[in-house]
């Protein structure tokens, strides 16, 4: 690990001030930044570390909505009873992410930054080629091991997963991101690879998270997240989904459904045409296999990861069937 | 360019001062700087639960800690858990009493974690102590002895036999 700079924050404003300068770096629960700057993928000048910063650490729930600080550490936010009554598959996604050690650790908005397990992405000294990386040196995945890799909203440029479970849960309920002021849909933060698979989200240089916001809803409320991985605890998704469902007065017409992916695509996937096909229906198990395969729609193999156009429907049908109780 | 820092650190109920580079982990300072080599570096990435120790009474990967970020906090390692006369710790019992280990490299680490999930009740069952321990490899194996181990501390601590854990704060 190269050596750095350690700046401790006593304010947001201190810590903005301090990330004017070119390779400094927020550091929250480090769990990503101190590994990747082992790996050397991160070469920080200076480390802000926010981590002692008041109020920012807050978790509130209430008839409106969730409201969670950025420093709340992903064991709390799994653990709050409130989030576990009103959010189930956003509690879900983080009591089934890491370990319980990594949860005491990691913070909401260090979560949602995360980046990818890419191998190649993780071993510069082996894999000079990589362009989110090093925009423009190539992919050294494409043609090489790509079991772990997406097969939604890939590019020619990076097919990297994009690893989180908790984001997954949140795009499907809409949930948004504030930076002080500023506020943005989960679902615009991320963006997809195209030709600049090194600028991953809408964030603008040194801009600090400061907490987010989940609003309440019936389809939230009666929630789950299912992940499905090549071992039972301590892995990321193979494929994974959060799905909430509304239904009729009649209990079994869906008014209402959300279903988004982990695991198979380069940001969490919301997969609305899932949604659509099976709002206003009676959910039974061969329609809800044919809507689960809609998730699929644009999905490209590239060998290895050809498995997860077969799972990802399957964990989502799992996930449907669920919560309409016929599973 | 060499820069070091001036840390003051709270381990095991101990101050201890000591001057590092920035970048050095809390792993790192146990081992190199504060000869407290009871805590294990196993993978350095987070990946194996080796490094455990508590901070604030919580259990956390000391390898991808800042010994920086930890100032002023309340750290324990495994040598700080036994009692001061010597008596081990329940935890640590019940894993000689189950043979919960082969080659030992693992264990101190399997000892913090398993003191911190008792302590968060997250030992209720065998397979809530598997899921709930699953940040703590054993290459050599051993996971049933220490789900049992586990298990029986558990009942130990709930029942009340022996529960003193002196040196942490709640
Ligand atoms: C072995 C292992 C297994 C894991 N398994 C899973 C899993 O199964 N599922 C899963 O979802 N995750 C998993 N993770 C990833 C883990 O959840 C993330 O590393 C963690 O959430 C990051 O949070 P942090 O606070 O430690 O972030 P840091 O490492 O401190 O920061 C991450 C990035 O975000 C930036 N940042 C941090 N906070 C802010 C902020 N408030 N505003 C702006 N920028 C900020 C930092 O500068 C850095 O670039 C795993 C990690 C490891 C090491
Ligand atoms: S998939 Fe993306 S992150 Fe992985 S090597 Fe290719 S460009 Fe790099
Ligand atoms: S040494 Fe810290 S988790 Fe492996
Ligand atoms: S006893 Fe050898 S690694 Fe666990």
């Amino acid at each position: 690990m190269r050596d750095f700079s350690y700046f401790r924050a006593a304010s947001t404003e201190e810590a903005s001030r301090a990330m004017l300068d070119a390779g400094a770096m927020l550091l929250a629960g480090g769990t990503t930044l101190l590994d990747l700057a082992k790996c050397g993928v991160s070469e920080p000048d200076t480390l802000v570390d926010i981590t002692h910063l008041a109020g920012l650490g807050d978790i509130a729930v209430d008839a409106n909505g969730a409201t969670i600080g950025a420093l709340a550490k992903m064991g709390e936010v799994a653990d709050h009873p409130g989030v576990k009554a009103a959010f189930p598959a956003v509690a879900q996604s983080l009591s089934l992410a890491a370990s319980a050690q990594l949860r005491n650790m990691a913070t909401i908005g260090g979560n949602l930054l995360q980046r990818t397990r890419c191998s190649y992405f993780r071993e510069p000294g082996v894999f000079p080629a990589c362009n989110k990386r090093n925009p423009g040196s190539g992919c050294s995945a494409i043609g090489g091991v790509t079991r772990n890799h997406a097969v939604l909203g890939t590019s020619r440029a990076c097919i990297a997963v994009n690893p989180g479970d908790l984001a997954v849960a949140l795009v499907a309920f809409d949930a948004y991101v504030e930076m002080g002021r500023r506020r943005v849909a989960i679902e615009d933060l991320y963006m997809l690879p195209g030709e600049t698979p090194d600028w991953e989200t809408v964030l603008k240089n040194g801009e600090i998270i400061t907490g987010i916001g989940i609003p309440a809803s019936v389809a939230a409320k009666n929630s789950t997240y299912l992940k499905v991985r090549d071992r039972q605890s301590y892995e990321f998704a193979a494929a994974s989904a959060a799905v909430g469902i509304e239904f009729e007065a009649d209990g079994k017409t869906v008014r209402d459904i959300r279903v988004a992916l982990g695991g198979v695509a380069t940001k969490p996937w919301r997969a609305r045409a899932v949604e659509q096909s099976l709002i206003g229906t009676v959910l039974d198990v061969e329609a809800v296999e044919k809507a689960s395969r809609l998730s699929m729609e644009g999905a490209v193999s590239h060998g290895g990861n050809s498995y997860k156009i077969e799972l990802a429907p399957r964990v989502v049908a799992r996930a449907i069937l669920t919560m309409g109780g016929l599973a | 360019m060499t820069r070091t820092i001036h840390l003051s650190l709270d381990i095991n109920g101990k101050r201890h001062e000591l001057d590092v580079e920035p970048r050095v982990t809390l792993l790192d300072a146990l081992r190199e700087s504060l000869a407290l080599t009871g805590t294990k570096k196993g993978c350095d990435q987070g990946q194996c639960g080796a490094c455990t120790c508590h901070v604030d009474g919580k259990r956390v990967l000391s390898c991808l800690t800042l010994a920086a970020q930890v100032e002023g906090r309340q750290i324990t390692t495994i040598e700080g858990i036994a009692a001061e006369n010597g008596d081990l710790h329940p935890v640590q019992a019940a894993f000689i009493e189950n043979d919960a280990f082969q080659c030992g490299y693992c264990t101190p680490g399997q000892i913090m974690s398993a003191v911190a999930c008792i302590r968060e009740g997250h030992a209720g069952s065998e397979e809530e102590i598997r899921e709930y321990m699953s940040g703590n490899l054993c290459r050599c194996g051993a996971y049933n002895s220490i789900v049992a181990a586990v298990r029986e501390a558990a009942s130990a601590v709930t029942t009340g036999i022996e529960a003193k854990d002196k040196v942490e704060v709640a």
